[in-house]
């Protein structure tokens, strides 16, 4: 497949818009500019181009909910938290080709009426705030962003809103709150976003890699694109693999490209010639598998079917070295650590959790644990205020489920012989 | 959100001396972010971020200081600023080391590196080297999974680290 969303991040320098614009960029504003709105709404609908930030929620159906309620002031806002551990493939378009985006979110903003866009960047990418403000100052010189986009009479005004380290802030609502000023916990829905969203008016949200989709559906058209990967699923999918691979690194590649061309072909298999024992197809909170999936197809149906999600894509590859208690106790720790603490069951529930892990690596584990373990998850399990509390343990539940032997080692009193470097985890 | 630093939120002991440190140019600067959003207290969070960066922390003054740039209460500018991760209390060093201890760093190694680093630097967690130089903190995933273990000094990145050759980059730094 020829590459669309990375079509520039080889070109040297891209990130400066005169090289981007040779290459393309913001070609499409034009075209889309001169399609209604509601036009363009169906066009992206008809893409079947669904979110690439973890849900697959469809984009065009999303942006219809907002540009249907009526009144003046709307907001685009894109999710550049990037926070499910990891996941670093929209850091590839943030840092290498940031025009990609920009260009993506005028043509939203002209689609679902909103003349307000803002970047919500994770404090952790640095580097990517400084050229996106650059990028944002070079679109505004060049007339794409302003109060008369292309002489066109379309308004659309973009900044950066940097946040300052709070993975639940990548969930929609709670980026909302933060965005606003204040601590980054959920809202309740509804009212969706889309109704009332930043600063109560009809909001869009949409993660990076979907974005950045747009100015390819207009260019294509509906139909072209739409045969591009999967029929459930249309579009390229951006993949992050990291872990005991040899080489780990951002792909494009079509939507439901299967687990095994993943990791063996594209990031050069598993390490120092050990065996797969475990992937976690798309980022932490989703269910680990084993290598009996590795001819699983990555999209939202096939890996759902398979026990596990999508997620944002991030696949995390595990040798047979690995052991899967402490894996799942790294999980938890991070789990724990970012509970935003407004409701019972993930505040309470995760310390929990990580607090049998800590018994359990420090020698101290029961033979009971397992099931204290599998109980906790219960006590979380469709509890929770927003779906971090869920994520938290798909990893201890998929883990115990497939490797239910690492456990019983780990509380046998017996031990593995490694209880020295596992100890290194419990902070 | 971390509970390490929200506790710690009103009790710091060093007080910066104010007409230096909170300068015009500051107030200048979270003046013109006020103006990018349509309410003055979206530009708490990019004013605490302004302050912490020149400061290297935050602290009575600052919380003080940004309540009345953005006509809200101290209250709430405590309030949002306990829960987020990398807004600090305590004083750092003249650089500040992350290094990442999540999930793909873990499996390649960031758990020995950083007790290699704590015996090198000679410090735990949120301490400050005794020249001032560093300080380090643990950090969850920072998007460098690829390049892991991985590492990130004030705003640059460091990855495919071993104990060896953290030692280098660290002389980069005085
Ligand atoms: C705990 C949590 C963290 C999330 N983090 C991110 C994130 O970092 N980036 C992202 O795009 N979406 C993230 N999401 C999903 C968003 O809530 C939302 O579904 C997404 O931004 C919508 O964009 P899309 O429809 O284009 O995918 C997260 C969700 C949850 C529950
Ligand atoms: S599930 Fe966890 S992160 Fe979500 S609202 Fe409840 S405490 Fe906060
Ligand atoms: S896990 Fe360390 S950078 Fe992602």
């Amino acid at each position: 497949m020829e590459k669309m969303l990375f079509k520039r991040i080889d070109v040297p320098n891209a990130a400066d818009i005169t090289v981007a614009e040779k290459h393309g960029a913001y070609s499409q504003v034009g075209k889309a500019f001169g399609i209604k709105p509601e036009d363009l709404v169906n066009e992206v609908k008809r893409s079947g181009l669904r979110g690439r930030g973890g849900a697959g929620f469809p984009a065009g159906l999303k942006w219809e909910l907002c540009a249907r309620v009526p009144g003046d002031v709307k907001y685009l806002l894109c999710n550049a938290d990037e926070g499910e551990p990891g996941t670093f493939k929209d850091r590839f378009i943030l840092e290498q080709d940031p025009h990609l985006l920009i260009e993506g979110m005028i043509i939203a903003g002209h689609a679902i009426g909103a003349q307000q866009g803002y970047i919500y960047l994770r404090a952790e990418y640095p580097k990517a705030a400084g050229i996106l403000e650059k990028a944002i100052e070079q679109a505004y010189a060049k007339g794409f962003l302003g109060k008369n986009i292309l002489g066109k009479g379309v308004k659309f005004d973009l900044s950066v809103h940097g946040g300052a380290g709070a993975y639940i802030c990548g969930e929609e609502t709670a980026l909302i709150e933060s965005l606003e000023g204040k601590r980054g916990q959920p809202r309740s829905r509804p009212p969706f976003p889309a109704s009332s969203g930043a600063w109560r008016k009809p909001t869009v949200i949409n993660n990076v890699e979907t974005l950045a989709n747009i100015p390819f559906i207009v260019a294509l058209g509906a139909e072209t694109y739409a045969k591009i990967g999967e029929e459930s699923a249309p579009g390229p999918k951006l993949f992050a693999v990291s872990g005991a691979v040899n080489n780990p690194g951002g792909f494009e590649l079509p939507m439901g490209t299967t687990l095994r061309e993943i990791i063996y072909t594209h990031a050069g298999g598993i390490k120092d010639g050990k065996q797969l024992k475990a992937v976690i197809p798309g980022g932490a909170s989703t269910p680990m598998l084993t290598a009996d999936h590795l001819d699983v197809k990555a999209d939202f149906n096939s890996l759902m079917a398979a026990g596990s999600m999508l997620g944002s894509g991030a696949v995390i590859v595990m040798d047979d070295t690995a052991c899967m208690v402490n894996v799942t106790a790294v999980l938890i720790r991070f789990f724990e650590h970012e509970s935003c603490g407004k409701c019972t069951p993930c505040r309470e529930g995760t310390g929990w959790l990580y607090k049998v892990y800590r018994r359990i690596l420090s020698g101290e584990g029961k033979p009971d644990d397992v099931d204290l373990l599998l109980s906790i998850c219960e006590s979380i399990r469709g509890k929770c205020f927003c779906p971090l509390g869920e994520g938290a343990i798909q990893p201890v539940l998929s883990s115990i489920a497939h490797f239910r032997s690492d456990y019983e080692q780990c509380v046998n009193g017996r031990g593995c012989g490694r209880e020295e470097q596992c100890r290194k985890v419990l902070h | 959100m971390s509970a390490q630093h929200a506790g710690r939120a009103g009790q710091t002991a060093e007080r910066p001396e104010r007409k230096s440190v909170f300068s015009n140019d500051l107030v200048e600067r979270i003046e013109k972010a006020t103006l990018r959003y349509p309410d003055r207290k979206a530009a708490l969070i990019p004013a605490l971020n302004m302050i912490q960066r020149e400061l290297g922390y935050l602290n009575r003054d600052a919380v003080r200081f940004v309540a009345k740039q953005l006509s809200i209460p101290e209250s709430e500018v405590y309030g949002t600023a306990s829960f987020y991760s990398l807004l600090g209390w305590q004083p750092t060093g003249r650089h500040v080391i992350h290094v990442c201890h999540n999930l793909s760093c873990s499996l390649l190694g960031a758990e020995s590196l950083i007790e290699h680093l704590e015996k090198k630097l000679g410090v735990g967690e949120g301490e400050v080297t005794p020249d001032g130089r560093f300080s380090y903190a643990r950090i969850e995933c920072i998007g460098r999974c690829d390049g892991a273990p991985a590492i990130l000094i004030d705003d640059d990145y460091h990855g495919n680290l071993t104990p060896e050759s953290i030692e280098q980059v660290l002389e980069q730094y005085t």
